[in-house]
């Protein structure tokens, strides 16, 4: 009896301690029927591709509030690719400017959802993408 | 290289790949399994149950840190359960376990509970078989404290550690869930907190070992004067301690305990008991899986819903019509259950 999940890990890198928003992704890909592994506040880039690798995830996601992006969201890629989790789906969303969408695009980051996106889109995005 | 033989050389990413392939019940699981098992039963295994938010995954990180302070390595499985209305599951242990971030001799993984009861015993027995074979020296699994599943999980543990924390109404859940026959060792978590002390005493009256009030004598076994641990008889008497996870207060003495038991399993000849215990378990699982799949497989569409609705009209009882099932010759299910 096969039985895949969808699993997911939500991670909030960088130092601001608000995880709000990340909570509430976490619940509604849940509530989606996917397994989400919470990290919590405060992971370095190391921190959350290892998690990424012991959990077996087809998907990390991360909530990004500090403007970081554009330093931790490529270093994670790295980190996933040096691993050789090559077909990991990253997401980022948070506080991201138009202008820093395509960059993280061509950096390896599957998909950009900024403040207003409903988790619905999200909970699509990630279908689409996981085979 | 085969995934199996970059587990036995070390590579992290061969062993959580084998443990989703084991875990979702994969059309490869079980070659794996097979091509493993050889190289397992050298992990001492410690369960640690116990109701939500009594510390479990704060207890397991610090436990995990004393290991690995002594230079053994650890391998933890981190059971949340599924929601039943979404079949998705939020898995938070991790958040506890951060101070493990970043050590090679550590590895986390976590799980849903996902369906049926006997379907996590399963999962949960095989993904400590791929630690174990990982070369973990010790692996923790920390479970949902709720009801029968303990029990079932409790047979996978070489030591099972029974966590209890003040002000949550724990001494009435405990007898409830059965869990003071699994106990090998409770801990008393969030000592600093008010009611720790009234906590151990009512698991000690539980134990028949709380001191008799004023006035009586002789009530309960040897009351107040058993010394907890390996008895002269040779049965064990789960010690109590208590903790304060946060802090790693009483941890090294928790830890001292486990290392204990696992000495006493060892030299009264119990661990091959529970070795056999455990292999029968999963045997049992593996079997009744089988077995129920090749029943449905052999039952043609139909034939089930048949005596459903007769048992439902009350013009047969369900037992002759399981023997109706049965008996019925079937495709790859030849007779094996079949009256003379
Ligand atoms: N005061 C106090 N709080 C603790 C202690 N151990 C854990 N906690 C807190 O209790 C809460 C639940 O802990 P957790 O380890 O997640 O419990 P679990 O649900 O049993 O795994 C967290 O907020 C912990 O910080 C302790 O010894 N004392
Ligand atoms: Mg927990």
């Amino acid at each position: 009896m096969t039985d895949r999940k969808i699993r997911v890990l939500v991670a909030k890198p960088g130092l601001d301690g608000h995880d709000r928003g990340a909570k509430v992704v976490a619940r509604a890909l849940r509530d989606a029927g996917m397994e989400v592994i919470y990290t919590g506040i405060r992971q370095t880039p190391e921190m959350i591709a290892e998690a990424a690798l012991q959990e077996d995830v087809d998907v990390v996601g991360l909530s990004i509030l500090s403007g970081a992006h554009m330093a931790l969201c490529p270093r994670i890629v790295e980190l996933l690719r040096s691993q050789g989790m090559d077909d990991v789906v990253v997401l980022v969303g948070g506080i991201i400017p138009d202008d820093d969408v395509a960059p993280l695009k061509n950096l390896g980051v599957k998909g950009v959802f900024g403040p207003g996106t409903s988790t619905r889109d999200i909970v699509e995005f990630i279908r689409q993408s996981v085979g | 290289m085969s995934l199996v033989t970059e587990l036995l050389a070390g590579n992290r990413r061969a062993l959580a790949r084998i443990i989703s392939q084991v875990e979702d019940d994969g059309p490869e699981a079980h070659a794996l399994l097979a091509e493993l098992h050889p190289h397992t039963g050298r992990s001492h295994v410690i369960g640690v149950t116990g109701a939500p938010g009594t510390g479990k995954s704060t207890l397991v990180n610090a436990l995990a840190k004393t290991y690995r302070s002594q230079g053994q390595t650890v391998g933890i499985i981190a059971v949340d359960p599924t929601s039943p209305f979404s079949g998705g599951a939020l898995l938070g242990d991790r958040v506890r376990m951060r101070d493990l971030a970043g050590d090679p001799g550590v590895f986390i993984r976590s799980m849903a509970t996902r369906g049926s009861l006997g379907g996590l015993a399963r999962a949960t027995a095989d993904v400590i078989l791929v630690l174990d074979a990982a070369g973990f020296d010790r692996i923790l699994v920390e479970t949902v404290g709720v009801g029968q599943a303990e029990v079932e999980i409790a047979s996978a543990a070489h030591t099972t550690i029974v966590v209890e924390a003040p002000g949550l109404g724990d001494e009435v859940q405990a007898i409830k869930a059965g869990v003071l026959e699994i106990a090998d060792l409770f801990a008393v978590n969030k000592a600093d907190r008010e009611g720790a002390d009234r906590a151990v005493l009512a698991l000690q009256m539980m134990q028949g070992l709380a001191p008799a009030p004023a006035g009586h004598h002789g009530t309960g076994r040897q009351a107040g004067h058993a010394a907890p641990g390996a008895q002269a008889d040779g049965a064990w008497l789960p010690p109590i301690t208590k903790t304060i996870a946060v802090r790693g207060e009483g941890v090294a003495a928790l830890h001292d305990w486990v290392e204990q038991h696992a000495a006493y399993l060892r030299e009264t000849g119990q661990l091959a008991r529970r070795e056999a215990t455990r292999a029968a378990t999963a045997l049992n699982h593996i079997l009744r899986e089988r077995l129920i799949a090749a029943l449905f497989a052999g039952l043609t569409n139909g034939e089930l819903d048949r005596a459903i609705s007769a048992i439902a009209r009350r013009e047969l009882d369900p037992y002759t019509a399981a023997d109706h099932l049965l008996q019925a010759e079937k495709p790859g299910f030849p007779g094996i259950v079949r009256r003379p």
